[in-house]
């Protein structure tokens, strides 16, 4: 390691270019093409931090921490479908692929979300007999590139979430770089070994809202009616995003801020496009009540989400349910910094490991190499996330009784205040101890 | 044989009475009548039926289909056959824009032209198309063979994977990494195979074949601006 800087040898070090910044033009000018990695946004950004919860008090009835109820059972898509999906905890699993990671992560996520109630998400890569037959409650993702498409799964899903975006990504395809291509994946994918496969960014077979709106026709027709659709968003317009997804015929919208994670995507795409997950959710709730949908269409965000607080603060904004991706890695044991000096030498470090797409992870989850993956106890990891999911409920329950609430769902906006004017601005709270809520009044 | 008169009956009855023969098979040939461009006709069947279209069928005519010999005798809107896993699809008319697209498997012929996209992402289908097809078609193709009678318009077999691409007319511009390949003596025999099964009579010989040029398969520098 290098010495530390002596700061008072009048060494300044520039804000504009600092040592990351100046580090990615090095790299930029050795290898000339873009940085690729996964995570999410790593940019500090206005977020549920910035939000605090007024307790009840004088005005206000709390309810006893262990003994009064607090629901947390939510049902998704009541609008159309004949069979709506029954959640014990309004917590999910977002949708990562199987490809990005390794078979074993799939069915940890599999097992974990079926201890506690709640569903995982397939992704851009088909299902797997993994994580179908860990999965009380599947959602199958129908993504622009199709990989492994195919009616017999759309049946076997619990719900079909029709992916238009990601947060991290908003206007962009998937990648997979060839290291992740391994025989079983290509076959998945219909790809050759080896490419390094960039996923379409655009549905091959509808373009705009109304082609949507018969698209989502068909995939009831295809599954008669049975299971719920959701629609998946990255979070930029989200107003009319939301309008126009309840305007298609969705069940359920997914909106998934800009902090989301991914497992491969181009860092300048990370940093730069969409809005954060604070701001998008007063926009989606606006656009439902404003169509008389709010909790008829049930809205479930995702994009950072990281301890039962974050959780009450977005249902407290509107949601119905959250959704989570980073977390849940962490949980199955992602930069566990038991893995340190392997992490180190591969250029990495634990807490810092982003390079998902490499395949190289040391904890075997973001992998497909097999000596890697066998690292990964899928039960061991499955009962790590499932008790992660519990502390997630029992900290939002206690928040909502706190606020005197025996449903999560009946968190309000008005429970909440801002510690900037900026959280003010985006989740239209007020500033903390005052009335103002920035945009709204002066 | 059951005639369904789509005036009478909606397309969510035809396809539940369609679907409900996988379950116990009643009736092999089905006629749909009058269907007067309804979109989601036919579509998930999963079991060896014929179905007989006769008129117009809109968006996504026979979607994903299994095993089922579906006819339109009349044209068809966007995506008819998408995401087919087998089966044939015949389209007697024209065909709008992405027909095919993402289907895994099957015969989808086309008597008419193919609009926009035509076998868009195709995933191993077979499609023969009699007229022309419009720009972009095959674009992103993974895999299956796709065999165009007439023209092809711009930027055919843009982003190509492995899809054998058959032309017998004119190809307006090819797209990015799709070329023009070798007919070697292999290619005539699929393509004179994919005739025979579509029942269009044409000579092989007088085909040309276009392919992937396997540039943009793994990122390098040089293509940075293809990216
Ligand atoms: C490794 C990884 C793979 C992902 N794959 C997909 C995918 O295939 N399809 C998709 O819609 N979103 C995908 N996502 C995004 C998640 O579904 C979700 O939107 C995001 O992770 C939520 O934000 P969070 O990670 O901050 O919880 C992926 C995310 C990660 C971390």
């Amino acid at each position: 390691m290098s010495k530390d800087i002596d700061v008072n040898a009048g060494l300044r070090e520039s804000a504009t270019f600092d040592r990351t910044t100046m580090a990615e033009i090095r790299r930029a000018a050795d290898t000339g093409i873009y940085d690729i990695r996964g995570f999410g946004a790593k940019r500090k950004l206005p977020h549920f931090d910035d939000l605090l919860f007024l307790g009840a008090s004088m005005s206000r009835y709390p309810l006893e921490g262990y003994r009064e109820k607090c629901n947390t059972k939510v049902t998704l898509g009541t609008r159309f479908a004949k069979k709506p999906i029954e959640l014990d905890i309004p917590v999910t699993i977002a949708g990562m692929s199987f490809g990005a990671l390794s078979a074993n992560a799939k069915e940890a996520l599999g097992r974990g979300a079926s201890l506690m109630g709640t569903s995982t998400t397939t992704g851009d890569g088909g299902m797997t007999p993994e994580e179908r037959g860990q999965s009380s409650k599947l959602v199958y993702q129908y993504l622009p590139s199709r990989y492994g498409m195919n009616p017999d799964d759309l049946r076997k899903a619990d719900a079909i979430e029709v992916v238009l975006g990601q947060g991290a990504k908003p206007g962009g395809g998937g990648m997979l770089l060839g290291q992740k291509i391994t025989d079983r994946v290509a076959k998945m994918r219909t790809l050759p070994m080896g490419v390094d496969q960039r996923s379409a960014c655009r549905h091959p077979d509808w373009t705009g809202p109304d082609d949507l709106a018969i698209k989502i026709l068909e995939l009831r027709e295809i599954t008669d009616w049975q299971v719920p659709i959701y629609i998946k968003v990255g979070a930029t317009r989200t107003y009319y995003d939301v309008k126009l997804a309840v305007k298609a015929g969705a069940d359920v919208i997914v909106v998934d801020g800009m902090q989301g994670g991914t497992a491969a995507t181009q860092d300048v795409f990370i940093e730069h496009v969409g809005i954060p997950t604070l701001a998008a959710i007063p926009q989606a709730v606006q656009a439902l009540q404003e169509m008389g949908m709010h909790r008829k269409v049930q809205l479930i965000v995702s994009g950072g989400i990281r301890n039962g607080a974050d959780v009450a603060k977005c249902m407290a904004l509107g949601a119905d349910a959250v959704a989570i991706g980073t977390a849940a890695l962490i949980a199955l044991g992602c930069n566990d910094p038991k893995y340190d000096e392997e992490f180190r030498k591969i250029g990495s470090a634990a807490g810092y490991y982003d390079d998902y797409h490499e395949g190289k992870d040391p904890t075997g989850i973001s992998t497909q190499n097999p000596d890697l993956m066998q690292r990964l106890d899928p039960v061991v990891a499955g009962r790590k996330l499932a008790n992660y999911l519990n502390v997630l409920t029992l900290e939002a329950q206690t928040l909502a009784r706190a606020c005197g609430k025996n449903d999560l769902r009946n968190l309000e906006p008005e429970d909440l205040v801002a510690l900037t004017v900026e959280s003010a601005a985006m989740a239209r709270v007020p500033l903390a101890g005052t009335s103002w809520i920035p945009g709204q009044s002066f | 044989m059951k005639t369904v008169d789509l005036q009478k009956q909606s397309v969510r009855e035809l396809n539940q009475a369609l679907h409900d023969q996988v379950a116990e098979c009643t009736e092999r040939e089905w006629v749909v009548t009058d269907p007067k461009g309804a979109h989601n006709i036919a579509c998930g069947l999963d079991q060896n039926l014929t179905v007989d279209i006769q008129g117009h069928a809109g968006y996504y005519c026979a979607g994903m289909n299994k095993k089922a010999h579906i006819t339109v005798h009349g044209n068809v809107g966007q995506g008819v056959a998408e995401n087919m896993m087998s089966g044939v699809v015949r389209i007697k008319g024209d065909a709008s824009q992405a027909a095919g697209a993402t289907a895994h498997g099957g015969l989808l012929v086309i008597e008419g032209n193919a609009g926009a996209r035509c076998g868009i992402s195709m995933k191993g289908v077979d499609i023969v198309v009699k007229g022309n097809v419009g720009h972009m078609s095959c674009f992103m193709g993974q895999a299956g063979n796709l065999v165009v009678c007439g023209d092809a318009g711009d930027a055919l077999g843009d982003s190509l994977y492995e899809v054998h691409i058959y032309v017998k007319g004119s190809v307006k511009s090819l797209g990015a990494d799709c070329v023009e390949k070798e007919m070697r003596p292999e290619h005539i025999s699929e393509l004179s195979e994919l005739l025979n099964r579509a029942g269009v009579e044409e000579d092989p010989a007088a085909f040309k074949r276009y392919g992937s040029a396997r540039q943009l398969y793994n990122f390098k520098v040089d293509n940075a601006s293809a990216y």
